[in-house]
């Protein structure tokens, strides 16, 4: 009975604030459609500036396209080299990524099942690199992948200028945050499985990767995307350690330099394309899978 | 078995601590010991001068400018973000229609305001060079050309450059924290926003009352986040700028002048000595920020 009437007064509380927020409501939707607007219109823009002549461009930058002149994309493709950046990304990351979530749970697991002399230490040493500027190492970071070039034999896959140099300085630079999650997550899971396994006369590596890893499958999922987007996105790193080799470039490299380096005989329009390419495929790669991206890189600050 | 033990553990440890010890951490010792060098690059070895690269350091006008727009950066990014990102996620989470699904659109709001946080920041500042264009191709001058008033320079004047900096961060990072702020929201117990307004309590109440403070390990999070991100700022002004850091240094931060003085003028020694200010400033910021904002966590 007064159960009852709770939640019948509760109902109505809910109606009335619903009432009251009426004409609210136009004005909370008028706030979010501003900032829809901020963000979509500059994108868009860009959209249509990448298929307008130069004349166009320049005439007025809000008028539209006369005709969709896709032999922009083309010269950005091709005389701008931005297919090649992107081809060369694709590689980077992709190594870098694999590496990073190999390498980064391994040494998670470890550090978050096993007890053993100076594992505390090792975690924060790993951890420690989420508080440490970048800009502080850039100097001692270049030289050491200078000798590291230097090395008989494999020197020549990981110095300077080199596709394996700056996968390896991703890998160990993406180090910290992917230990630092992956071990809280491996702490959370239950032993059970494992034990019986080890029961059952499985080895250690075994267990890690049939038993441990696919139960941290979501965590890994988070970190994986974490990391991809970190990695795709970089700048500085491959700004220090691909400097003369524009073969190698990678895309955001690409992008900036054609913007940085473009006096008055600029392409303008290729330009536009360029930065339409490299806007493009992130964003149907977001839209199809955007509740996993917005999980995986939130995770971070709500662990 | 033991040994066995030991062995998987050292097996798992080797290669991810050899690539972090190589590449991170000797790089950092390093930079402590080549800050009191006057390194110059391959031909010289470096030579220790002690305190020398700090005193000139003392004396460097364009780093102090530096320090002083990281400053700026520090307190007024963080402040713009959150504000502007508490306010949007209330808007999407309160006044729901029960449940706990947000208003109307609120899905495709969240989608559209995390976007830019998936972009590169160096394609966000080449994207905003062309928004920001002085003349009739500026996205943002052809409207104010066209009504016959002065076009502005959004990067060509000294006085705005750093504002129109300043603008393109606070747009790419709202997003992300709308998103945060909204989760954290939802997680909420609806009855508390119910109860408060059976007592009458109106939408500021309601935000300020029980909001705000359910949502402040968050938004410490948040704070912490996006001050070591201002200390970090280099893409946006490297690349969108005139004269990476002009007009005249009026948007110079430490990471471009110790980018420019590493790999430009070749005096790592003295790099090395901002990148050790800098150092100083991020840990410093971090422990305050800790310290400042610690309060009785609310359970609930």
């Amino acid at each position: 009975m007064a159960e009852a009437a709770i939640s019948r007064s509760r109902a109505h509380v809910r109606e009335e604030r619903r009432k009251r927020l009426g004409p609210l409501s136009i004005l909370t939707h008028l706030a979010l459609l501003i900032w829809t607007v901020l963000v979509a219109v500059p994108i868009v823009w860009t959209f249509l500036a990448s298929v307008k002549s130069e004349d166009e461009i320049f005439g007025n930058a809000w008028s539209l396209p006369a005709s969709l002149r896709f032999d922009n994309w083309a010269r950005a493709w091709e005389q701008a080299h931005i297919g090649q950046y992107m081809v060369n990304s694709v590689i980077v990351v992709a190594f870098s990524t694999f590496g990073t979530m190999l390498f980064g749970s391994m040494a998670a697991y470890v550090l978050a099942r096993y007890r053993f002399r100076g594992n505390r230490a090792i975690y924060l040493l790993f951890v420690s690199g989420l508080a440490f500027p970048v800009y502080l190492a850039l100097t001692p970071l270049f030289f050491v992948v200078q000798n590291m070039g230097t090395i008989p034999l494999i020197g020549q896959f990981i110095g300077l200028n080199t596709r394996g140099g700056l996968i390896l300085v991703y890998i160990a630079y993406s180090l910290p945050f992917t230990v630092f999650f992956l071990a809280a997550f491996f702490r959370t899971l239950p032993g059970a499985v494992a034990e019986a396994a080890f029961v059952d006369g499985a080895s250690h590596a075994r267990v890690f990767f049939q038993i441990m890893l696919p139960m941290a499958k979501p965590g890994i999922v988070s970190v994986t995307i974490f990391n991809v987007l970190g990695q795709w996105n970089q700048y500085q790193l491959p700004l220090v350690l691909l400097t003369s080799d524009r073969e190698k470039w990678v895309l955001t490299q690409g992008i900036a330099d054609i913007s940085t380096a473009a006096g008055y005989d600029a392409d303008w329009s290729a330009l536009f394309a360029a930065l339409s390419m490299a806007i493009l495929p992130m964003l149907i790669v977001y839209t199809l899978f955007q509740s996993q991206i917005q999980k995986g890189l939130t995770a971070g600050a709500l662990k | 078995m033991n040994y066995g033990r030991m062995r998987f553990v050292t097996g798992f440890l080797a290669i991810p601590v050899a690539l972090y010890v190589i590449y991170v951490i000797a790089p950092y010792a390093q930079a402590f010991y080549i800050a009191f060098t006057d390194w110059r690059g391959v031909s010289a070895s470096p030579r220790f001068v002690g305190t020398e690269n700090f005193r000139r350091l003392a004396g460097d006008g364009i780093f102090w400018e530096a320090v002083g727009h990281n400053l700026l950066l520090l307190i007024l990014m963080p402040l713009l973000t959150l504000v502007i990102a508490l306010f949007f996620a209330f808007l999407l989470n309160a006044g729901g229609r029960g449940g706990t699904g947000g208003i109307w659109g609120s899905k495709f709001y969240r989608v559209v305001f995390f976007f830019p946080q998936v972009l590169a920041i160096a394609v966000v500042a080449v994207l905003f060079q062309q928004v920001f264009r002085p003349d009739r191709s500026g996205m943002l001058n052809a409207p104010l050309i066209a009504l016959g008033l002065e076009p502005v320079g959004f990067l060509s004047d000294t006085d705005i450059a750093f504002w129109s900096i300043l603008g393109v961060l606070v747009w790419q990072a709202v997003g992300f924290y709308v998103v945060l702020f909204s989760a954290g929201i939802a997680s909420i117990p609806r009855d508390m926003f119910e109860a408060a307004a059976i007592d009458g309590a109106g939408g500021a109440q309601l935000f300020f009352r029980i909001t705000l403070p359910l949502l402040w390990d968050t938004i410490q999070v948040g704070w912490v986040y996006l001050g070591i991100a201002a200390l970090d700022v280099f893409a946006v002004v490297w690349v969108m700028t005139a004269e990476q850091g002009g007009p005249d240094h009026s948007t110079t931060v430490m990471a471009a002048e110790i980018y420019r003085n590493a790999f430009q003028y070749f005096k790592f020694g003295y790099a090395s000595a901002m990148g050790v200010v800098l150092f100083f400033f991020t840990i410093g910021f971090a422990a305050l920020a800790l310290r400042l904002s610690r309060r009785e966590r609310i359970e609930f």
